[in-house]
């Protein structure tokens, strides 16, 4: 039925042909990419929507559009980036792409459970897009939908909220197929400890998502079911406390960051020994913080309420948690580091997006301190202090996570390289861009310009004029970096099984993959990072 | 196909992480029920004390019930026995039939007496019954939902195991439902003592 010589492009496995072989695939690498071109669509929608944001707010007063649509288009620009695109795209996207062959199994544990996570996420996406265009107009709530004004707005959060359950829900699925495929798909010899670091990162992501995601569900429903019945659980002219909305919802949406960025460090591990030449530093380190990681990670959600209402000790001890998360943050950077050490390093793009990702999320991370000590985060909470912060976590570090693996991975399953040079052109402008953009925020924060308003006073001009230039020379990077990878892509040089080296099994299999992913049995009790005997082709 | 690929412990093991969501999922109500418990400690009394004890005891007796019936069709399904784990999967469905009505029978003396979500009657009374009611109908409810989903499962099963895709040595379809009801079930077991017993 499958044959070994055919690529998975050619071999889909079913009688079926064209578009229709592809939507009723249940082959991980089809169904990865199709979550890479969605996310692709809506990481455009979502930029066009932030460089909207950047250039109304080049001049205090209106500049390009009125009020109530900046509240829907920053509005959309959260939901759109965190849910549609942050969230799934290095999970969903690249660990389709990899984590099976990584393992050396030939498929995920549930194959179609996979492709109903996919037609969930399409599902969730379009109810999204139709709650824009229906109802009384796009939400203008902030991704955070908080109560009261959540339940009373006249815009269509009712239609929204059931997307981002919906999308909560394919997050969750996803989750656990990854979770099952890593305790019963591993080829015999992979023990725990051969793993490659990028799969344990989704191993400990997959704990999150399926721990913490069904409580976002409640929250959601439980603002479809204010809004529809009225109850007034949240309600305080009914008896409800607003507060236990906004604890319910960070009790989801904290351990959501780490969703976002535990797969980028995963990403970066692998790629470091890789251009270093060297086995990594501190696997076993590495591999258990993610853990630790996720699980601190999930009990720090209060630390975004401490102006909210709480009592001091609550203050004191979610304080003290948040700056336990920053221990197994720093392992992992002190490990790459040193890693790097006396390599024999050479700068491929993968290698230069990946320290972009070291030193931005650097910034974001030592910036979070600030905001994770009560003392502080009184003065700068609500301000661009915290946009700039978590634009550096989320963009600077998944973000660039994101490039880096789709420069490391995608030759693979393409076949072909992109352009180098241009690709090492693209990270610059990118570097410089990000920077510009965001730096500038840290400063007009910390003078106390506050996040979400429309309108300023004219001190803070020079900081956001700074911020806007940036943000157009970071959408030059991102349109110089796409268009490479899209040519290389299509028209580049046909690559062999293993450009870069790399010892992990989705380097031992032909380019592009089989339909199984192995034309013969791989060695998996080969550690993931010896790179002895094993030289980049050419 | 080559690849068919069966892993009885994987299918286990992905339903557990399942039901691992659906606890947090009510987990998440549970949390606003103590928080508001603890605020509105009297009106959950007063409240509690206006539920109806009897169809509350005779729904937990029904899903317990339940809970054994489809566990010994589980048992017949390995014996071999399809024919016995058929009417006991049946004998569940109409369980969940039964709490579904007594529910609705519930639920309508409630509306009789004014109280439903945002009542005129319930904007009356105070805040923590207003509150009371309101975790009543949204976790009695969410609960309900689970329990007619659980039926259309179980009636796949019956489906299944007429077509023969469930049979004595491949039953762990059959088995992860059962997992599922007893979820359902366990679920009640907490919600009706709360709701109608400790207040």
């Amino acid at each position: 039925m499958s044959n070994n010589s055919l690529s998975f492009w050619e071999d889909s496995g079913s009688s079926r042909s064209g578009i229709m072989a592809w939507l009723t695939t249940t082959d991980h690498k089809r169904i990865g990419l199709m979550y890479m071109y969605i996310i692709l669509a809506m990481f455009i929608a979502g930029l066009c929507l932030g460089l909207a944001i950047r250039l109304e707010l080049i001049a205090p007063g209106r500049t390009i559009m009125d009020a109530q649509t900046y509240n829907t288009v920053f509005t959309l620009h959260g939901v759109i980036m965190i849910f549609i695109v942050v969230i799934p795209s290095i999970p969903a996207a690249i660990g389709n792409l990899v984590l099976p062959i990584q393992l050396g199994a030939e498929d995920v544990a549930f194959p179609r459970l996979n492709l109903f996570s996919w037609y969930l996420y399409v599902g969730g996406t379009l109810l999204a897009l139709v709650s824009l265009f229906t109802g009384g107009g796009a939400p203008d709530t902030g991704w955070t939908f908080y109560v009261p004004f959540s339940e009373f707005t006249t815009t269509n959060v009712s239609v929204a909220v059931i997307a981002v359950f919906i999308l909560g829900f394919s997050s969750i699925l996803t989750g656990l197929n990854f979770i099952t495929t890593i305790h019963r798909l591993r080829a015999p010899g992979m023990t725990w400890t051969k793993i490659p670091l990028f799969t344990w990162s989704l191993y400990a992501t997959g704990w999150i998502q399926v721990l913490a995601t069904p409580v976002l569900g409640i929250t959601v429903l439980l603002i479809f079911a204010e809004r529809v019945l009225g109850v007034g659980l949240f309600d305080p002219n009914k008896g409800g406390d607003p507060i236990l909305y906004q604890h319910l919802f960070w009790i989801y949406s904290h351990p959501a960051v780490y969703i976002m960025i535990l797969p980028a460090m995963g990403v970066v591990s692998d790629i470091i020994p890789v251009f270093a030449r060297k086995p990594i530093f501190g696997y076993k380190a590495i591999a258990f913080s993610s853990l630790m990681i996720a699980f601190a990670g999930s009990l720090v959600w209060a630390h975004h309420m401490f102006t909210s209402g709480m009592s001091d000790t609550a203050v004191l001890i979610f304080s003290l948690l948040t700056f336990v998360v920053a221990i197994p943050s720093a392992i992992k950077v002190f490990n790459w580091t040193a890693t790097l050490y006396k390599g024999s390093i050479s700068v491929e793009p993968p290698l230069l997006y990946a320290l972009g990702f070291i030193f931005l999320f650097s910034v974001g991370g030592l910036t979070g301190l600030i905001l994770g000590s009560a003392g502080t985060d009184v003065h700068v909470h609500d301000t661009y202090f915290v946009v700039s912060h978590f634009h550096y976590v989320i963009f600077g570090g998944t973000g660039f996570g994101m490039f880096a693996a789709a420069h490391f991975w995608l030759p693979k399953y393409y076949g072909r390289m992109y352009n180098k040079k241009i690709a090492k052109i693209a990270f610059y402008i990118l570097f410089v861009g990000f920077n510009l953009l965001y730096f500038p925020l840290f400063i007009i924060g910390l003078e106390g310009m506050p996040r979400r308003y429309y309108d300023y006073l004219p001190q803070y001009q020079e900081g956001h004029v700074i911020s806007t230039v940036g943000s157009w020379i970071l959408a030059v990077g991102i349109i110089i970096m796409l268009v490479n990878l899209w040519r290389g892509f299509t028209k580049g040089e046909k690559v062999g099984r293993n450009p870069w080296g790399a010892a992990t099994l989705e380097w031992a299999t032909p380019t592009p993959p089989p339909l199984l992913n192995f034309d013969e049995e791989p060695d998996a009790s080969r550690k993931p990072y010896d790179f002895r005997g094993i030289t980049p082709d050419e | 196909m080559s690849n068919t690929h069966k892993d009885y412990a994987g299918a286990k093991l992905g339903m557990w992480l399942f039901l691992f969501t659906e606890v947090l999922l009510f987990g998440g109500m549970f949390v606003l029920y103590a928080a508001y418990l603890h605020e509105y400690r009297a009106d959950f009394h007063v409240g509690g004390k206006q539920l109806d004890v009897f169809i509350g005891t005779l729904n937990t007796v029904v899903l317990l019930f339940s809970s054994f019936a489809i566990a010994a069709a589980i048992t017949f399904i390995q014996q071999g026995k399809k024919k016995l784990a058929v009417n006991f999967t049946y004998l569940t469905i109409a369980c969940a039939g039964i709490f579904v009505i007594n529910k609705t029978i519930e639920w309508r003396a409630k509306f009789h007496h004014g109280i439903w979500p945002d009542s005129p009657h319930l904007r009356e009374m105070s805040h923590g019954e207003n509150i009371f009611f309101g975790l009543y109908f949204l976790m009695t409810g969410l609960h309900a939902v689970h329990v007619v989903i659980g039926a259309i499962l179980l009636s796949v099963m019956v489906w299944f195991m007429k077509k023969d895709v469930i049979n004595q040595q491949d039953f762990v379809k059959l088995e992860n439902a059962g997992l599922y009801w007893h979820i359902v079930d366990l679920i009640w077991i907490f919600l009706f003592p709360l709701f109608y017993l400790v207040l």
